[in-house]
């Protein structure tokens, strides 16, 4: 499986991402910078954290207007996994892809610490090898993680089990603890921890770990059977 | 035309405009002797502010020199960008720290923020890969609105600038005293990484070739800020607002990125960041350090406003700036590489070989000077040294025992200090992981990242006492020193290379002057015996408000190398059962120490913690054996508040983890004195052999699984406490005191 790490101007966990996939998952990454004009080539794409544009005007909201999002639309379409973490989660909230808001964490305070997770829907392909309810330690680090919805849109996001994993103590005012969603399809999750920081014990949980061979895994399954 | 708003040269002289930019009128003299006649006003400008203590160092040059430099694995040593040192396998390490403490005293946010973007670039400059920025601060006591207003937006703005730009902040070390209240200390260190092939250097080498512009525009910001740097604050220094600068982390990290791409270029000849005296010291000292000059058309400087003149645009610290001289005719390919990142790269000058900055703006030749004048013989000063009143009193004073009459009490006081206090209000607010390399996190000994793709990692720490510097400043500089060598020890280190900031008052007083002169004979001694040469630093004079200064701040950056990352090791206790032993002796040491401070509303007497480096050398090797053959399971050296803060802090990781500790002597000695050189390690006890035979140590008690710390005296109860209950205070403590109302 052959992934993609998008680097807007002002990621900075794009290398994280990186080495996640390729030394610890073991599949194939390159980097594709922002005003690429294609993403046919890649099985699945990686959203990383960081300031795309500084964050200025607001978290996402320049970011989306780069020329590779409409290929990364065009992938969400086409049913390709779409992850974005952090700064990618917000882009994708901006673009549409993802329903929802991000306000400023609660105390006004960037926030940097592990959290532990609950793993609310183990069905998606981002986390069929986690168990139902399951609790996970991934690092959290960003300033407006405070995820917001209307009630209609949560109400919806409830009923089709788009809550993927919640806070356990919520460490920023998230609605519903809310930590990650994903699409109606199934195929676009975001999430404010970071998986491609829990990869490897010696820093402290290689918890995150699972999110990524679940989507390498149901990939694979998916693949086996065309062929 | 513009020129015209300016003073003529001889109104300069004669109205001794000079002064008002910090030129005194022997140097002004000097000056009109080097040229051979009186400078015009930008000419003045230039001198100004090559010739100020932060960019001459003119009044520590003689202090400066009494530090080891050299060393088997030192690539480079002072006057670059950042210090170098060899890890092996053709890696080196890079690092410096700088101060920005005037700026963070009237505009704390932007002046904290500038001093991150500033050492960042000094270390990218060199060509390396920053890869964790630790810090180290000063302020007031927390109980004034203005104090925990700097100290908030302090932290923010290090946060800001350092988890935009994607660079962990990994460590550092936070102090609270009075003699901070109006001029805070704020230094920030940065580690890189670099191959050995790609080692660059600040030089204008090869005449012909071109001198280009890179990153953000220049603007009117920060004009005169190195001057204001080497003034003391007073009531008026608000209005110097305009002289700091405001920083764009954004720019920067597309800058650091572009110059990471552009160091693997072989167009590239010299770098150099623009950072105090922007274009003026970046242009006269890579022309000076190459032997050659520099001329530039400022007319093709990219320009953020209208109508500067000369004078303004030499002298603007506009932020994200660097200056890099390129093999002539290969400008294209150095425009393309920068557009690529949104940047603008401008040719806007040319290496001479004639020794002289020369500046033409309007089609005019605005200044021409040598500029080994500007980078080099700038004025040195022996300033007057005098041992201050206060020192013989102390030194007079016989060791006194204070009297507590509620252990615990005073305890659970002790953990409450905000120096003693978890950080973790701080460290929180620090993306400390991005890069994902933090193997031991904030909060430890010392931070630990690891080398990708090698065995090995980097431990890295800041510290300073400076109570007892103030005490004792040639003692309290070894102590500095030491801590830091200890720090890194802790965490399976072996401590390489040592980058200081030294931050004093103003060194035209005689006693100032003094403690500056000891505190560099105390940290020189301890750097020679313990092998740590001075690879770099900054000087940070003048820190003075209303006429008083700071306590005598030698901050002690050093970075030590972990050769296999199952040496790492941390401060917490791991496993119940294990042995907990105490590494050194304990005397009734109260000088400078947390209790001491206490107990007489924050005055501060007596004699500093003896020191024997030789002694402290010889334990600190033992112990690393000791980590090395694997029979460690946790290290922590003692400091502020002794033996008893550092049990607790070994128990506070943990929920169930307690300990039962048996001490001999008196109580309080025992418990909270400050006795250097000590460390305290837990062992398995199968270990306890082996562990026995590498190490001279204690064995003072056990872990176990209580939940509370128990400790006796002479077989007899002096504390019983619950870790969770010494933890709440300890923890609270910060966020406590800024939620209170003053």
């Amino acid at each position: 499986m052959k992934f993609a790490v998008i680097v807007f101007p002002g990621s900075n966990c794009d290398v994280d991402m990186y080495h996640a996939i390729k030394d610890e998952l073991g599949e194939e990454v390159e980097y594709v910078w922002h005003d690429a004009d294609t993403l046919d080539s890649y099985d699945g794409i990686l959203l990383p954290g960081g300031f795309s544009y500084g964050d200025y005007l607001r978290t996402g909201a320049i970011a989306r207007f780069s020329r590779v999002m409409q290929e990364v639309i065009k992938a969400a379409d086409a049913g390709k996994p779409i992850l974005g973490v952090c700064n990618g989660f917000q882009i994708l909230l901006e673009a549409g892809l993802l329903p929802g808001a991000m306000r400023r964490n609660e105390s006004l305070s960037f926030i940097c610490k592990p959290v532990e997770l609950k793993v609310e829907n183990n069905t998606t392909m981002f986390t069929n090898s986690y168990e139902e309810g399951q609790t996970i330690t991934i690092p959290v680090a960003h300033g407006e993680g405070n995820y917001y919805c209307d009630q209609e849109t949560l109400a919806n996001l409830k009923a089709k089990k788009q809550i993927v994993f919640t806070y356990k103590q919520n460490p920023n005012g998230s609605l519903e603890n809310i930590a990650g969603i994903i699409n109606e399809n199934g195929n676009v999750l975001g999430m404010m921890p970071h998986p491609e920081r829990a990869v490897d014990a010696l820093l402290g949980s290689a918890d995150g770990l699972k999110l990524f061979q679940s989507i390498v895994k149901t990939w694979r399954e998916s693949h086996v059977v065309k062929a | 035309m513009l020129l015209k708003h300016e003073p003529n040269p001889e109104q300069i002289k004669a109205e001794k405009l000079y002064q008002q930019m910090g030129l005194s009128d022997e140097e002004f003299t000097m000056v009109e002797n080097i040229l051979g006649r009186i400078p015009n006003w930008t000419e003045t400008g230039l001198f100004s502010v090559m010739w100020s203590e932060h960019c001459s160092y003119k009044t520590s040059k003689p202090v400066l020199k009494k530090f080891p430099t050299t060393g088997e694995k030192v690539l480079q040593g002072p006057g670059e960008g950042a210090g170098i040192v060899d890890i092996g396998d053709n890696q080196a390490v890079v690092f410096k720290i700088e101060s920005h403490n005037h700026p963070s005293a009237i505009e704390p946010y932007q002046g904290a923020a500038t001093g991150v973007g500033g050492i960042i670039r000094d270390v990218f400059s060199m060509g390396a890969r920053p890869i964790a920025m630790l810090n180290s601060l000063r302020f007031g006591e927390l109980d004034s609105a203005r104090v925990k207003y700097l100290f908030k937006e302090v932290v923010a703005g290090i946060a800001g600038y350092g988890n935009c730009i994607g660079i962990p902040t990994v460590g550092g070390e936070v102090q609270f005293e009075p003699s901070y209240e109006g001029n805070p200390l704020v230094n920030a260190m940065c580690v890189g990484l670099i191959d050995h092939k790609d080692i660059k250097k600040g030089q204008a080498h090869g005449a012909g070739n071109t001198v280009m512009y890179v990153g953000a525009k220049t603007g009117r910001d920060g004009i005169h800020g190195a001057t204001f740097a080497s003034e003391e604050l007073t009531e008026q220094s608000d209005e110097k607002r305009p002289a700091v600068q405001v920083g764009d982390p954004f720019m920067e990290k597309l800058l650091l990125e572009a110059c990471l791409e552009l160091v693997q270029s072989d167009a590239l000849v010299g770098i150099q960041d623009m950072g105090a005296a922007g274009l003026t010291s970046s242009s006269a000292e890579m022309a000076s350090k190459a032997g050659m000059g520099i001329e530039m058309n400022l007319d093709l400087v990219p320009q953020r406003e209208t109508g500067m003149t000369a004078y303004e645009m030499m002298l603007s610290e506009s932020q994200e700036r660097m200056l890099i001289v390129i093999e002539k005719g290969r400008e294209q390919e150095i425009i393309d590489l920068f557009k690529k990142y949104d940047l603008e790269a401008v040719a806007i000058g040319t290496v001479t070989d004639d020794k002289k900055l020369r500046l033409i703006h309007h089609g005019e030749i605005v200044a021409d000077v040598p500029v080994d004048a500007l980078a080099e013989d700038a004025p040195v000063y022996h300033k007057p040294s005098k041992e201050p009143a206060y020192f013989a009193e102390f030194q007079a004073m016989a060791p006194e025992v204070p009297q507590v009459d509620d252990i615990k009490e005073t305890f659970i006081q002790i953990l409450s200090q905000p120096t003693v206090a978890s950080k973790e209000w701080v460290y929180e607010q620090y993306d400390y992981m991005v890069r994902t390399n933090t193997v031991v996190a904030p909060g430890s000994d010392a931070a630990v990242l690891r080398i990708r793709g090698t065995k090995k990692a980097l431990a890295m720490t800041t510290d300073c006492n400076s109570r007892f510097v103030y005490l004792d400043p040639q003692t309290g500089g070894k102590i500095a020193v030491a801590e830091a060598a200890r720090n890194l020890v802790c965490s399976g280190a072996e401590p390489l290379a040592v980058t200081d900031n030294l931050n004093f008052g103003s060194p035209e007083k005689p006693e100032v002057f003094w403690q500056i002169e000891k505190s560099a004979d105390g940290i020189s001694e301890a750097c020679r015996v313990l092998g740590t040469p001075v690879i770099g630093g900054n000087v940070s004079l003048y820190n003075e408000t209303s006429g008083t200064a700071v306590y005598p701040t030698p901050v002690i950056g050093m970075v030590g190398l972990v050769t296999d990352l199952d040496h790492i090791t941390t401060q917490p206790f791991k496993n119940s059962g294990d042995l907990i032993y105490l590494v050194g002796e304990t005397k009734p040491e109260f000088g400078g120490s947390e209790l001491q401070k206490l107990l007489n509303n924050g005055r501060i007497y007596g004699k500093a913690p003896e020191i024997n480096i030789e002694l402290e050398k010889e334990r600190q090797d033992q112990v690393l054996a000791a980590i090395r053959a694997g029979v460690v399971q946790s290290a922590h050296d003692l400091a502020e508040g002794g033996l008893a803060v550092a049990l607790a802090e070994c128990l506070f990781d943990n929920g169930e983890l307690g300990a039962d500790i048996h001490l001999n002597g008196n109580p309080v000695t025992a418990l909270f004195s400050e006795s250097q050189s000590r460390f305290l390690l837990s062992v398995k006890k199968e270990d306890q052999q082996q562990f026995e035979s590498l190490v001279a140590a204690e064995l003072i008690g056990q872990v176990n699984q209580t939940g509370s710390l128990n400790i006796t005296v002479e077989g007899e109860n002096i504390l019983e406490a619950e870790v969770a209950e010494l933890r709440a205070a300890w923890k609270g403590a910060i966020p406590c005191l800024l939620k209170s109302r003053d």
